[in-house]
């Protein structure tokens, strides 16, 4: 039992996180607005999470200029692709027995 | 002693934690959530099968249009025909009617699929022009675009017998291309597309007939398929 509780993530404990690695996992990169219109929450909402899952190096941020809007674009790193995938796994188990 | 205490308390939170996970998100729940985020993220869901269908009956009308205009008693089936005086004199007297038919035709259909798939996306509480949107349109736009220009240039040097199977492949080429992005039986047309047009490109004269088929006939049938398959359960 210990070592399948030690999978579980408490990162991606909440709905929003959930949904933010979801989309990466499948998706190389994705804009903030995007992000926000396929998750239906807030602005400050989902920026929080993020932050969160940045500092956790989960995700990555790159931010670049398009023509002179700011564009700011996320991808899953190494390390955030492992750990989604463990959840996933553990999520399995867990529905298993 | 003091080790085995810390232990069980840390044994204890987390199985609170595991208790308290599963009041919040059942995981059959939460799986069922990132599978559905996954979907939505990665494919265009709006398309819809209404689309199809209309854009089929327009391509009828137009290929209809087009064949009564064009006298069919004296068809083409030589290649050698097309290069004769006789025909240079037909074409250069109908290629403006021809070619304003399948503009029309292609205006036509693209705005009604433009229509029934904001229509479908609006119903469901989804965003049109959202990146997959983009992405489908990127991706079905390169192949097309390079077909648009190759049969240009087949006009330009008066290999008009083989723009109809070009049409065709190209277009099987870009719906291929773009069913990577969207409901994946778009795969299954690309590929029906593009061997009409391959057969289409061997039996010179019938490029009107394949091109009604592969336009017209093709898209009624697969609409009506993808609308009876995701789109009817909906309403």
């Amino acid at each position: 039992m210990k070592e399948i509780i030690s999978k579980l993530n408490k990162q991606f404990e909440s709905r929003v996180r959930l949904g933010i690695m979801s989309v990466l996992m499948v998706n190389e990169s994705i804009d903030f607005t995007g992000l926000r219109d396929l998750l239906d929450v807030t602005d400050g909402n989902l920026s929080s999470h993020l932050t969160a899952l940045e500092k956790s190096k989960l995700i990555e941020m790159h931010k670049q200029f398009v023509g002179r809007k700011p564009n700011t674009s996320y991808r899953i790193t190494k390390n955030g692709r492992n750990a989604f995938s463990e959840h996933l796994e553990f999520l399995a188990r867990l529905i298993k027995q | 002693m003091k080790i085995l205490l810390k232990d069980k308390i840390f044994l204890f939170t987390l199985y609170f934690k595991v208790l308290y996970m599963t009041q919040k998100q059942e995981p059959i729940q939460q799986l069922t959530e990132i599978r559905n985020m996954m979907e939505r993220s990665s494919r265009f869901i709006s398309l819809s099968g209404l689309s199809g269908v209309i854009a089929g009956i327009i391509a009828l009308i137009g290929a209809c249009f087009a064949f009564f205009y064009l006298d069919f008693d004296e068809r083409y089936f030589d290649i050698n025909q097309y290069f004769s005086e006789k025909y240079y004199l037909k074409f250069s007297h109908s290629w403006i009617f021809i070619l304003t038919d399948a503009l029309l035709v292609l205006a036509a259909a693209l705005f009604a699929g433009i229509y029934f798939t904001s229509r479908k996306a609006k119903k469901n509480g989804l965003k049109v022009w959202d990146h997959t949107a983009q992405r489908l349109v990127i991706n079905l736009m390169i192949p097309l675009a390079a077909g648009g220009i190759f049969c240009m240039i087949l006009f330009y040097h008066h290999l008009v017998f083989l723009v109809a199977p070009a049409t065709l492949i190209f277009y099987g080429l870009a719906l291929l291309n773009a069913s990577k992005y969207t409901y994946h039986e778009i795969r299954a047309l690309g590929i029906c597309e593009l061997i009409l047009g391959l057969i289409a490109s061997f039996l010179v004269g019938y490029g009107l007939i394949f091109w009604a088929v592969g336009f017209g006939l093709l898209h009624i049938f697969y609409g009506l398929t993808m609308y009876y398959r995701y789109e009817k359960s909906e309403l």
